[in-house]
């Protein structure tokens, strides 16, 4: 019995203290640094911090490098795809430009409405500039979704800024180096937009779910939302602007979720 | 001239298990992440435990606690976080090399489906409590259970490898 535990002691203390001639670190001390690390991490230590934006801006350069063939690959599939779909899409897009261009007409007069009653109650239209930034890195993790953009601090970039693929709302900026920067996706589990659902302006809560759509929480009452209703930010909080729109229910999938637009 | 070849091949089969491992880590191709729907798995967990057993010295402890601060930043993580669970399943492979006279790849993928468990376990504890990171646990089971039949169908391609003078 005694022997046995003398093995197991002997294996662990091996595993963890014994170096071979090749090995610079014993695991115990690089776990120990490790743990410090995380504790650094955890204290957002001043520090750590600029060590962390040094190395973000040469692994995200040098992550995007060693993806670029993959990224390739998989848009000259994409564009493969896309080809051979070409005739049924333009007969597809050819009926919604008709649908649109009606649309276009009742839209047009409801924007000079609103404008002029927006002018009425003195309340500012502007809409603020934007940055054109390109996708560096579309990693999704087992806990994080988010992507790393070209344009940090230099840029103008701040954290909080909301990020938008054609007018939709994509996510938020988290954290800003100086040439690069990281949006955390509004799929992710993490992600919590105030919200407003249109018909019916019901407020609510929209949360990631690490899936290609999100989920209606915290509604104030339990409401059965019209399949294809549409969600845009409410703009309460202060985080996002109101109006931007993020994506519709789709009843299909469950009776609350919300199929993004992007 | 065939000399500088032959040198050139056993250099970059030598150095195939580090490149493979600092290429999952940083590549897009995410091998680490629900790509086609469910289906995922952990390349760098197969790599740094199959190594770490039959050949510690192919993969230095500091070169993948390294490869563990680049995974950390590429994924958006607290630094720190993979380098440690990289070093637990270093620590499992260690000792199950230590207490092992003959090798066998169905002993060896039971301690691995123990490591990564545990590893995925403490990975998700650091992030949820000390980060307050939501976590999705079925994905990670799913990420479990793929990298584990995974683990076989590398430990073979290792394998054939190793005697080429990987």
């Amino acid at each position: 019995m005694a022997s046995g535990r003398d093995d197991f002691i002997i294996a662990i203390r091996s595993a963890f203290l014994k170096k071979s001639n090749k090995q610079q670190f014993s695991l115990l001390a690089l776990i120990f640094f490790s743990i410090f690390l995380i504790f650094l991490s955890n204290l957002n230590f001043v520090g750590i911090k600029y060590i962390k934006i040094g190395v973000n801006e040469a692994t995200y350069r040098l992550s995007a490098i060693i993806s670029y063939p993959e990224k390739k690959f998989i848009d000259s599939i994409n564009f493969l795809t896309e080809y051979f779909n070409v005739y049924k899409e333009n007969q597809n897009l050819k009926d919604e430009i008709d649908q649109l261009k009606s649309e276009k007409l009742n839209n047009i007069f409801v924007e000079n409405e609103n404008k002029r009653l927006k002018e009425l109650v003195g309340e500012s239209s502007r809409i603020l500039d934007g940055v054109i930034s390109r996708v560096l890195i579309d990693k999704d993790g087992k806990f994080l979704k988010s992507i790393i953009l070209n344009k940090g601090s230099k840029d103008g970039i701040k954290k909080g800024m909301v990020v938008l693929e054609k007018n939709y709302l994509v996510g938020q900026v988290i954290e800003v180096n100086y040439t690069t920067s990281r949006a955390i996706l509004i799929s992710d589990l993490n992600s919590n937009i105030p919200v407003v659902i249109e018909p019916g302006s019901f407020q609510s809560i929209l949360g990631g779910t690490g899936k290609s759509y999100g989920k209606i929480k915290y509604s104030k009452d339990e409401i059965d939302f019209n399949n294809n209703s549409i969600v845009y930010t409410s703009g309460s909080g202060g985080n996002f602007r109101a109006g931007l729109p993020v994506g519709k229910i789709n009843n299909q999938i469950d009776k609350l979720a919300v199929e993004f637009f992007f | 001239m065939v000399q500088k070849k032959i040198n050139l091949k056993n250099k970059l089969l030598k150095y195939f298990p580090l490149v493979l491992l600092y290429f999952s880590v940083l590549n897009e191709f995410d091998i680490d992440v629900s790509s086609i729907g469910l289906f995922s798995f952990n390349l760098p967990f197969i790599i740094i435990f199959y190594w770490s057993l039959k050949d510690p010295d192919q993969i230095g402890n500091g070169l993948i606690f390294f490869s563990g601060i680049l995974n950390d930043v590429t994924l958006g993580y607290p630094i720190g976080v993979s380098s440690f669970i990289y070093l637990t399943i270093i620590a499992f492979a260690a000792y199950l090399r230590n207490i092992t006279l003959r090798p066998n790849i169905y002993k060896d993928s039971l301690i691995f489906l123990i490591a990564i468990m545990f590893a995925n376990s403490v990975n998700a504890l650091i992030l949820s409590y000390v980060f307050s990171i939501e976590i999705n646990f079925f994905e990670i089971i799913t990420n479990i259970t793929f990298t584990f039949i995974f683990y076989f169908l590398f430990a073979r391609i290792f394998n054939y490898l190793k005697p080429l003078g990987v």
